[in-house]
Order: structure tokens, then C-alpha cells, then sequence
């Protein structure tokens, strides 16, 4: 069987005398949607930001594609196509709508300085393929008609898009997302729901997904974690959590 | 009545001269602050450097290439200058704030601190501590008013401070908000870990940053060193107090601002020294800071700053 796409074997985070997250491991395949889930305060927040680079994780390794990613520097994470959203809105909200799907870019239009000084050819080709790739990717998530407002400006439904069209502009392997469909309504909740389902079937790329909303999560994960109290507790396909005793026992206590 | 509004056109003219030049070394400033939200200390020790480099270009360099042409002679020794001080604006941030950052910001700031004082006496030592004299490479000027009466003056000298920080904050300007490195400028500014997370590396956006500071008080350090005729190793200090209080009256953090802090406090300090008295004019400037810290801090062009939810 062929490696997977991201391995995470024994993780652990330690902030001083708290083990927040303990022996936590997870596999992600090529095209698969995954789920983290668990109680408020399980510690999935931290897994992500162990597995996306914002934290150095204090045990265990993450392999991606390969390649050990647990000491490399943010930056080459995700150059190796690791992005990721927060779960509070994390745009850059004093610059433009495109300009937020540009800056993303900043390492495909890979020139000197110099170059970018007297715009020669070859750089102008490389921006060009910038704005028609986020031209796309606002035609895809219905924000174009906002291109060259503020992002701070736009409802947070809409900020909420525009963070996914960003990671995707970055042309990801894997995008992981932290509780997207927080603070959506109901028909806001069914299009992020459409739009996770396409990113898979039409661009291959692998999510991983930490979610309350369970309607979103059985509907589209292809196999869910569940973490309680920094620790693994089940694994398996939507149906087989559905019906797993410890998980009922989690989520609602001791019955 | 002429001979008052000549006058006080003669005073507009100096201020801005000298504010113009304040604001470029306040632009290295505000520019680091915004990024990694320090405040670069050994920023005016750069500017110290810079007129030394102009000056050992000019005497030294220019006469060895036996070149006589003035405007090359300007455009090397502002390239020269530009480079070396561009180097050192880089080292700095390299041997003095990178290790320490992420760390307790007062421990940026004592490093900068050191970093100030060790690269006076460097000079110092280097170079002597007595003032030495720049040429003279730009006489003349224009002279309006009456012949008999006061005469307001603009020297050739003062037209090109105007033009040069003119082209220098022009190129600047459209060099943030158009260049594909100058967005990723602001995006670091904005957010430095999320940009990091998007593929940007930050650290060398944080380079750039110091080398553009630096470059810039390199320009204001050939500027000034033409325009006073005389620099020594301890001009920095003042110099770079001065374009920190424009920073802040702008509102630190922001590039317009920054320029703008310039200019006023440049024309704030000639107006004190002709109407009250020359001697006050460190106090006005100074108290002036204290002034916008205390009732509006964020500058004026600054924006308060949003607590993140």
C-alpha cells in the first residue's frame, strides 16, 4: 500500500505542566475528506496548529508526502501544499479582495527583485497568471464583483469564501479548515458544503476538517477522528462514529 | 507687509527643506515598526553612517575616477552610499534583532540600543571624533523681494532635497502599493504569521524592510551632509530622536504619516527658531511629542489599533 498523503504518528503538545494533546495519530489520503471532532476544549485547535506549523509540536512526527515537516519554518510548509484557515476570519482586511488572492501567490511569481523592479517580460507573463488565477477563484466562490474592495469590508459569509479561495490560489495538496461553517447561516452552511464536496472532486485536493456542525460533517467526510480531552478516542467512517458507545458517551456524558 | 510675508515664505521654505529630510529617516522607522512592531534604535546611526559614506564617496571615490560631471558625481555617491548603508541596515537586523525576536520587546529594544552606541564609537574610532567638512558640491540660487529690503532665497541645494525626496518617497509609494514585494510587505505587516502560513517567507520580508530604511536614510544622510557642509559621529542621535517624533506625530506604523510628521515638524522647528527663539526649538519638538503621546497617540494618520476577537 502506498504511503499517505499526511501521517501524524504520536503527537503530543505540552504547554508547561498541561499535556493538551497526547498521542494523536491520523492519516490523510490523496482525495479524501477527513473530519476532526470532538468536545469544546479537546484539543483539535492544537492538533492543526501542531500539523500546519503554527505550533512546534513537543512530541511525535507529522510526515507529509514524504517529507518530516514537524521543525521546518511556516513558510516551507506550506510551499510543500499545506494551507490552512482559522476559526476566527483571518484575512488581510486593510488590503483588496484580489490583493489577498495576489499576495497568496507571492512565491509562484518567483523573481528578484530587480525583475519585479523593471517589470520584464517574463515577470508581467507570471503576474498576469496570478490575477487570471484569482480572477478564477472569485468566479468560483461568487466574489467578483468585489474584487477591489476592502476584505475587511465584506459580510463574513463572504470572508469566510474568500479565505478558501486564498488557500486554494496557493494550489494546495491538502487544505485544512477550522470550523468553516462557524458563524454560517443554514443556506451558507449547504454552498461551503457544495464548495469542500468540488474542491475534492474537481481539484483533488485532501481536507482535513475540524467541525461542530454534524450535518456537515456526516454528510461529507469520508472517514472522522474523534479526540476527547486531548486524546484519541475513535476512528472510522461517519456511520461506524454515528453509532460508537464511547463517542454517544463523550459528546453527552455518562447516561 | 511683503517684506513679512517673504519672510515668513523664507522660513516655510527651510522648514520644509529640513522636514523633508527628517521625513525620510522617519520612514525607516515607521516602516519596522509596522512590521515587527520595534522600534530600530540604531536607525539614526544608519543615517550617521550615510553622510560618512557620502563623504568618504565624494572626496575619495569621485576624485580617483577623475569623473567632474556633477549630477554623476551625485548619482554615484548616492548609489554607493545607498549600498553600503543598505548593508548595514541589514547586518543590523541580522546580528542585533533576530535573535532576539519573539522574545520580550524590551529586550529588542536594549539590543537596539547597543547596537546605537556601539555603532557611534565604531565611527568614532574609525573616523575620528571631530567634524569633518563635505564639500560644497551645489552653490547658488534664487533670490526673490526687493533689492533694498529682505530677500527670501531658495538655493539650488535646497531644490534638489525637494526634488530628490520627492522622487525617493514617489518611488517608494507606488513601490508598497503596486510591487508584488511591497504587497507582501503589507501582508506580513498585517498579519506576519498567517502571511508565513501562505507560502511568504517573513523573514525576508522583514530584511527588505531594514534595507529600504536604510536606504532611505542614506539618501537624507548625502541630503543633509551637502545641505549643513559638516558631520560627525554623533549627529545620529539627535537626528534620529528628531525622525521618531515625526513618526509618531504621523501616527508610527504608517508610511504617509511618516511623511507628513516630517514636513510638519520641520516647519514647526523654523517656525519657532525665527518667531521665538532658536534655543527653544528642540524644546518645541519635543514637547510636541509629548503632546500627541499623551492626547492622540496613534498620530495622525495612524489608525487605533483593533483588538483582534
Amino acid at each position: 500500500m502506498a504511503e499517505s498523503m499526511l501521517k501524524v504518528r504520536d503527537l503530543s503538545m505540552r504547554f508547561g505542566g498541561l499535556l493538551a494533546v497526547n498521542g494523536v495519530s491520523l492519516d490523510v489520503e490523496e482525495r479524501e475528506i477527513i473530519s476532526v471532532i470532538g468536545p469544546n476544549g479537546a484539543g483539535k485547535t492544537t492538533v492543526f496548529n501542531c500539523i500546519s506549523g503554527f505550533y512546534t509540536p513537543t512530541g511525535g512526527n507529522i510526515n507529509y508526502k514524504g517529507q518530516e515537516i514537524h521543525a521546518l519554518a511556516d513558510y516551507k510548509i506550506s510551499r510543500l501544499g499545506m494551507v490552512r484557515t482559522f476559526q476566527h476570519v483571518r484575512l488581510f482586511s486593510q488590503m483588496t479582495v484580489i490583493e489577498n488572492l495576489l499576495v497568496a501567490q507571492h512565491r509562484h511569481v518567483n523573481t528578484n527583485l530587480l525583475s519585479g523592479l523593471f517589470k520584464t517580460p517574463s515577470y508581467r507573463k507570471k503576474e498576469q497568471k496570478s490575477i487570471d488565477r484569482a480572477v478564477y477563484w472569485l468566479k468560483k466562490v461568487n466574489l467578483l464583483e468585489f474584487a477591489n474592495r476592502d476584505a475587511g469590508n465584506l459580510a463574513y459569509g463572504q470572508q469566510r469564501r474568500l479565505e478558501i479561495a486564498r488557500c486554494m490560489v496557493t494550489e494546495p495538496g491538502l487544505l485544512m479548515l477550522d470550523e468553516p461553517a462557524a458563524g454560517l447561516n443554514p443556506k451558507e452552511t449547504k454552498e461551503l458544503d457544495e464548495l469542500i464536496v468540488s474542491l475534492k472532486e474537481d481539484y483533488n485536493v485532501s481536507i482535513l476538517l475540524i467541525e461542530h456542525d454534524m450535518n456537515l460533517v456526516m454528510g461529507i467526510s469520508d472517514r472522522i477522528y474523534v479526540i476527547n480531552q486531548g486524546q484519541p478516542l475513535a476512528s472510522g467512517t461517519p456511520d461506524e462514529i454515528r453509532a460508537n458507545p464511547d463517542v454517544i458517551k463523550a459528546y453527552l456524558g455518562e447516561v | 507687509m511683503l517684506e513679512t510675508a517673504l519672510y515668513f515664505i523664507q522660513q516655510l521654505l527651510n522648514g520644509l527643506t529640513i522636514g523633508s529630510t527628517y521625513a525620510l529617516i522617519a520612514i525607516g522607522y515607521t516602516m519596522v515598526y509596522g512590521i515587527i512592531g520595534m522600534i530600530n534604535f540604531a536607525h539614526g546611526e544608519i543615517y550617521m553612517i550615510g553622510t560618512y559614506i557620502s563623504f568618504i564617496a565624494i572626496s575619495g571615490l569621485i576624485p580617483l575616477l577623475g569623473i567632474e560631471y556633477l549630477p554623476l558625481i551625485l548619482i554615484i555617491t548616492l548609489a554607493v552610499s545607498m549600498f553600503i548603508s543598505s548593508t548595514y541596515g541589514w547586518a543590523i537586523e541580522r546580528i542585533a534583532y533576530r535573535p532576539v525576536r519573539g522574545g520580550n520587546r524590551l529586550i529588542a529594544l536594549i539590543s537596539a540600543i547597543g547596537m546605537s552606541i556601539f555603532l557611534q564609537n565604531y565611527v568614532r574610532i574609525a573616523q575620528g571624533s571631530r567634524d569633518i567638512a563635505m564639500p560644497s558640491l551645489i552653490q547658488g540660487g534664487w533670490s526673490f523681494g526687493p533689492p533694498e529690503g529682505f530677500q527670501a532665497s531658495l538655493s539650488y541645494m535646497q531644490l534638489f532635497i525637494f526634488i530628490a525626496t520627492f522622487i525617493t518617497m514617489g518611488g517608494l509609494t507606488l513601490f508598497i502599493a503596486r510591487s508584488r514585494m511591497g504587497r507582501a510587505c503589507r501582508a506580513v505587516s498585517e498579519d506576519m504569521k498567517m502571511a508565513g502560513l501562505l507560502g511568504i517567507n517573513t523573514n525576508r520580508i522583514i530584511s527588505l524592510t531594514f534595507v529600504i530604511g536604510a536606504a532611505l536614510a542614506a539618501v537624507a544622510g548625502l541630503l543633509l551632509g551637502l545641505y549643513y557642509g559638516v558631520t560627525n559621529p554623533y549627529i545620529g542621535f539627535i537626528a534620529g530622536l528628531k525622525a521618531f517624533t515625526a513618526a509618531v506625530l504621523g501616527g508610527i506604523g504608517s508610511i504617509p504619516g511618516a511623511m507628513l510628521g516630517g514636513l510638519l515638524l520641520g516647519v514647526t522647528e523654523s517656525m519657532t527658531s525665527a518667531y521665538f527663539s532658536s534655543e527653544y526649538k528642540d524644546v518645541v519638538s519635543f514637547g510636541l511629542l509629548i503632546l500627541i503621546l499623551l492626547f492622540r497617540p496613534t498620530g495622525l494618520l495612524g489608525k487605533p489599533e483593533v483588538e483582534k476577537i
